[in-house]
């Protein structure tokens, strides 16, 4: 048997008259390499935010590791294990990076609200964030400003601020966006080298990036599941390709 | 009932007065803390033209609206418009700043004291029906402010630029991006929401009293009616400060142990459960 | 582990070292005794106001949560303490404790409404809370002395030792040392993760919740933090003044202490404490001209900087701050 690390179940999302997710049942494998594409408007972002408890889903249920989470708030998600990466970076500027990702292994290890000793004093997160950098080759740049940084280096944090969650499931929401390519090649060998037993769901446009990487795709359109299956079958899937050759006649 | 009609005179001073602001912040998401230095500005000319001049009353009251509509377009030009994209803490900043200048000025040109008001006499005097007392002065204001209240209606109901109006208070943007002059919409209409408040700034003085305190004073019954009647819907503040006009006159005339606490309170309360006003469409921002 | 020995943690480990400015820094008020002897009673409205700016430096500089109704806590903390004194409960740290716990729960309690909304509700939130309270305080005189003020405090020497005397000797030395324990707390506040947090919310309040921080709850606490100091400095007030004047609660008082702030600079601690002092020595040396030129100037500058000087004036002040920052090692922030 199966098991799933990430599930929806009827999910809906209605904004006033629009149907921004349409009934959206997803399993995510655990361990998998689960791709999600579709094209622009095609709702990706709006269910990444539904899994994450940014949005309330209208009806319908999310399940993580086996545990109905559709009411809780997204810092409570992220203590269970689910983490995520903005398209947009969502970074802290004027922190460094080592105290960015200082203060993210701080709330992971429950001691975000201590207010007495200083953040310096708490070895064992500062020294576990310098090791997520080392791992992530942005050691040198720790004592830089976040503000400071190259925008490919800029994506990294994003990842590194997601790991320090030591996520069971990780969502990264188009990890490489506006990244030139010479500097996305690294940040993929960065995220295929992330361990097995993480399970990721991968928001990504680029269909290079998502074949090469994914073992399972899952295609969304206007808010709807259309197929899902390995990247074989979705890459003689005629439906997708009239849904993409569709996007590329009206472009 | 007397007391009922007085609060109801009192509320549309507030309509008046509030409306402005309404639309202000509303349209441009403008936090504007000196919005009653407008009225006072108003005030100031009202009673300076009739006291020292001896202009008659009614005439001077178009000449307040304008004067403070000038006022408010020149600095609305040359000063808010720099701010409307700045944080709300940067425009609370800068309209206490204008206030405390206000403040200082009219402490400079007219001193603390209150400013003495005598109404011509076809507005003294009170009209006698069994169980009604009505000054003549309040039925002025109400009528009038009825009048504008009902102008103000036709035209933003009415009129093109009513209609490009309501399009820059729902969606600014879509509003620029259909090609209405959103900027010039708001000159004109910040222009005529001083105006009104410069018109209920003179109008007022009999009521609500004149002294340099009179912005800081005030400011929080015309930030309730924008809480209350929603920003940038007319006539959520026309309800809005009926309401709370009846409800402070009557609670002070009734409940003067309470005094103002009531509508503090009920602002409060009215901002947990509905932040977007009583008729609001949309939360303010 | 091998990552920590090739990296340098030293400017993480040593933030909060006190610098050699800082503890020069407090050295003025010991100097400032010698030096103006005479003038211990305003300088012992500074040492209070400077606390009531660090209060609200804690929730807006750090927490980011605008409020038009600081007052509120000051004031209360002020009518607590007073009460307590002119009730023969007149033990000096008594009234600070209870002032604070009687402002940290209404704090507490508040902090909930306030965050409910975005900024314009919550600037009318803390405005509408400060308003209850200054009308229940105008409205309640048989308690608080309503317009008059609060009479008849008698409060004993401070650890049963220092007696109050006229030339306000103790009541400097008392507020210093008061201002002196609370900053110190606030210090190790803001170098802490908590304080590490607050300054993630500030930055990007939208990330926070995404590495798994309670948004709400740490702005919670640091509202009722900061209503709980401006109770203390209200108190303060009320006890090296031997009376509680309504105006503790007006809202000018409110909406002075954010310029204060604005001045001075947010969200660094240093910056609450000299903008203090130049607003308050300032106030002291035009308004003895006029004080409506005083106010008139002030609201002037306060345009002119919101206005024209973001980067200009601002931005020399914030270089020169910056400069005097880095010279006293405060937090950036």
């Amino acid at each position: 048997m199966t098991s799933y690390a990430l599930q929806t179940r009827n999910l809906v999302k209605k904004f006033g008259g629009f149907i921004a997710t349409n009934d959206v049942t997803l399993n995510v494998e655990a361990g998998a390499r689960h791709a999600l594409i579709g094209p622009n408007g095609a709702g990706k972002t709006t269910l990444i935010n539904l899994l994450t408890g940014f949005l309330e889903p209208t009806s319908g249920e999310v399940i993580l590791n086996g545990d109905t989470v559709t009411h809780l708030a997204q810092h409570q998600r992220v203590k269970r294990g689910l983490a995520r990466t903005f398209q947009i970076n969502r970074l802290f500027a004027d922190l460094t990076v080592l105290e960015s990702v200082t203060m993210a292994v701080n709330e992971r290890i429950g001691i975000g609200a201590r207010f007495w000793r200083p953040v310096g004093a708490y070895a064992e997160a500062v020294d576990e964030a310098a090791s997520l950098l080392s791992t992530l080759r942005l050691l040198d740049l720790a004592h830089e400003k976040t503000r400071n940084l190259a925008y490919g280096k800029q994506r990294l944090i994003e990842i590194a601020l997601a790991l320090a969650m030591k996520p069971g499931v990780l969502l990264l929401d188009e990890p490489a966006a506006g990244v030139p390519t010479s500097e996305s090649r690294e940040l993929f060998e960065t995220i295929a080298a992330l361990p097995r037993d993480v399970t990721i769901l991968l928001i990504e446009h680029d269909m290079d990036l998502v074949f090469r990487f994914a073992d399972c795709i899952s295609v969304l359109v206007s808010g709807a599941l259309l197929t899902g299956g390995t990247p074989d079958e979705i890459a003689n899937n005629p439906k997708v390709k009239e849904v993409y050759l569709g996007e590329a006649i009206s472009v | 009932m007397t007391v009922i009609f007085d609060g109801i005179a009192s509320g549309m001073l507030l309509f008046l007065i509030s409306v402005g602001l309404s639309v202000t912040l509303g349209l441009m998401n403008f936090v504007n803390l000196a919005h009653g230095a407008f009225a006072m500005l108003g005030g100031y000319v009202c009673v300076t033209l009739l006291n020292r001049a001896g202009v008659p009353f009614l005439a001077t009251l178009p000449i307040a609206a304008l004067a403070t509509a000038l006022v408010g377009v020149a600095l609305e030009r040359t000063l808010y418009r720099r701010l409307y994209a700045a944080s709300h803490l940067d425009q609370v900043l800068f309209s206490i700043g204008l206030v405390f200048m206000s403040i200082a000025g009219a402490h400079y040109f007219f001193g603390a004291q209150q400013q003495p008001m005598v109404l011509p006499e076809f507005l003294q005097g009170q009209i006698n029906l069994p169980g009604l007392d009505i000054g003549v002065y309040r039925l002025f204001l109400v009528v009038l402010s009825l009048a504008i209240a009902y102008g103000l209606n036709r035209l933003v109901r009415g009129t093109r630029f009513g209609a490009q109006l309501r399009a820059s208070v729902d969606n600014p943007r879509a509003a620029r991006g259909v090609g209405i002059n959103v900027e010039r919409i708001f000159t004109l209409t910040f222009a005529l929401g001083t105006a009104l408040a410069g018109l209920g700034g003179a109008l007022g003085v009999e009521m609500l009293g004149l002294d340099p305190s009179f912005p800081v004073k005030y400011i929080v019954y015309f930030l309730i009616v924008v809480a209350v009647g929603g920003s940038g819907n007319i006539m959520g503040s026309l309800v809005a400060s009926l309401i709370l006009g009846v409800v402070d006159v009557a609670g002070k005339y009734y409940v003067p142990q309470i005094g103002a606490f009531v509508i503090y309170a009920v602002m409060v309360v009215m901002l947990i459960f509905r932040p977007q006003g009583l008729f609001g469409r949309r939360a303010a921002r | 582990m091998q990552a920590a020995l090739t990296l340098d943690l030293a400017p993480i480990a040593r933030a909060d070292r006190w610098r050699p400015a800082e503890l020069a820094f407090w050295l003025i008020p010991v100097a400032a005794y010698f030096i103006f002897p005479d003038n211990l009673v305003l300088l012992t409205q500074i040492a209070i106001t400077a606390l009531f700016c660090l209060s609200l430096d804690l929730i807006l500089g750090y927490a980011g949560i605008v409020s038009l109704g600081h007052a509120a806590f000051f004031g209360l903390g002020a009518y607590a303490a007073g009460l307590l004194a002119a009730h023969g409960y007149g033990d000096p740290l008594l009234g600070l404790v209870a002032a604070a716990l009687v402002t940290a729960v209404l704090g507490y309690v508040t902090s909930f409404l306030v965050l409910r909304g975005a900024d314009l509700t919550r600037l009318m939130v803390t405005l509408g809370v400060a308003m209850m309270l200054y009308e229940i305080a105008n409205k309640l005189t048989h308690i608080t002395g309503g317009v008059d003020g609060l009479q008849g405090m008698e409060v004993l020497p401070v650890l049963g030792q220092f007696e109050f005397d006229l030339y306000g000797k103790t009541a400097y030395w008392y507020a210093i040392a008061v201002l002196f324990a609370l900053f110190c707390v606030a210090r190790k506040l803001v170098h802490s993760p908590f304080g590490l947090s607050l300054k993630g919310v500030r930055l990007n309040v939208g990330r926070m919740p995404a590495i798994g921080a309670p948004v709400n709850a740490r702005l919670s606490a640091v509202y009722t933090i900061g209503a709980a100091y401006a109770g203390i400095a209200g108190a303060l007030l009320a006890q090296t003044t031997q009376f509680v004047a309504l105006d503790v609660l007006a809202f000018n008082r409110s909406a002075e202490l954010l310029l204060i702030l604005v001045l001075g600079g947010s969200g660094s601690l240093y910056g609450a404490l000299l903008g203090t002092i130049v607003f308050m020595s300032a106030h002291h040396m035009l308004s003895d001209l006029n004080p409506q030129y005083w106010q008139f100037w002030l609201g002037a500058l306060l345009v002119v900087i919101v206005l024209f000087a973001r980067d200009g004036v601002m931005g020399g002040l914030r270089g020169g701050q910056r400069r005097l920052g880095a010279a006293l090692g405060r937090t950036k922030q």
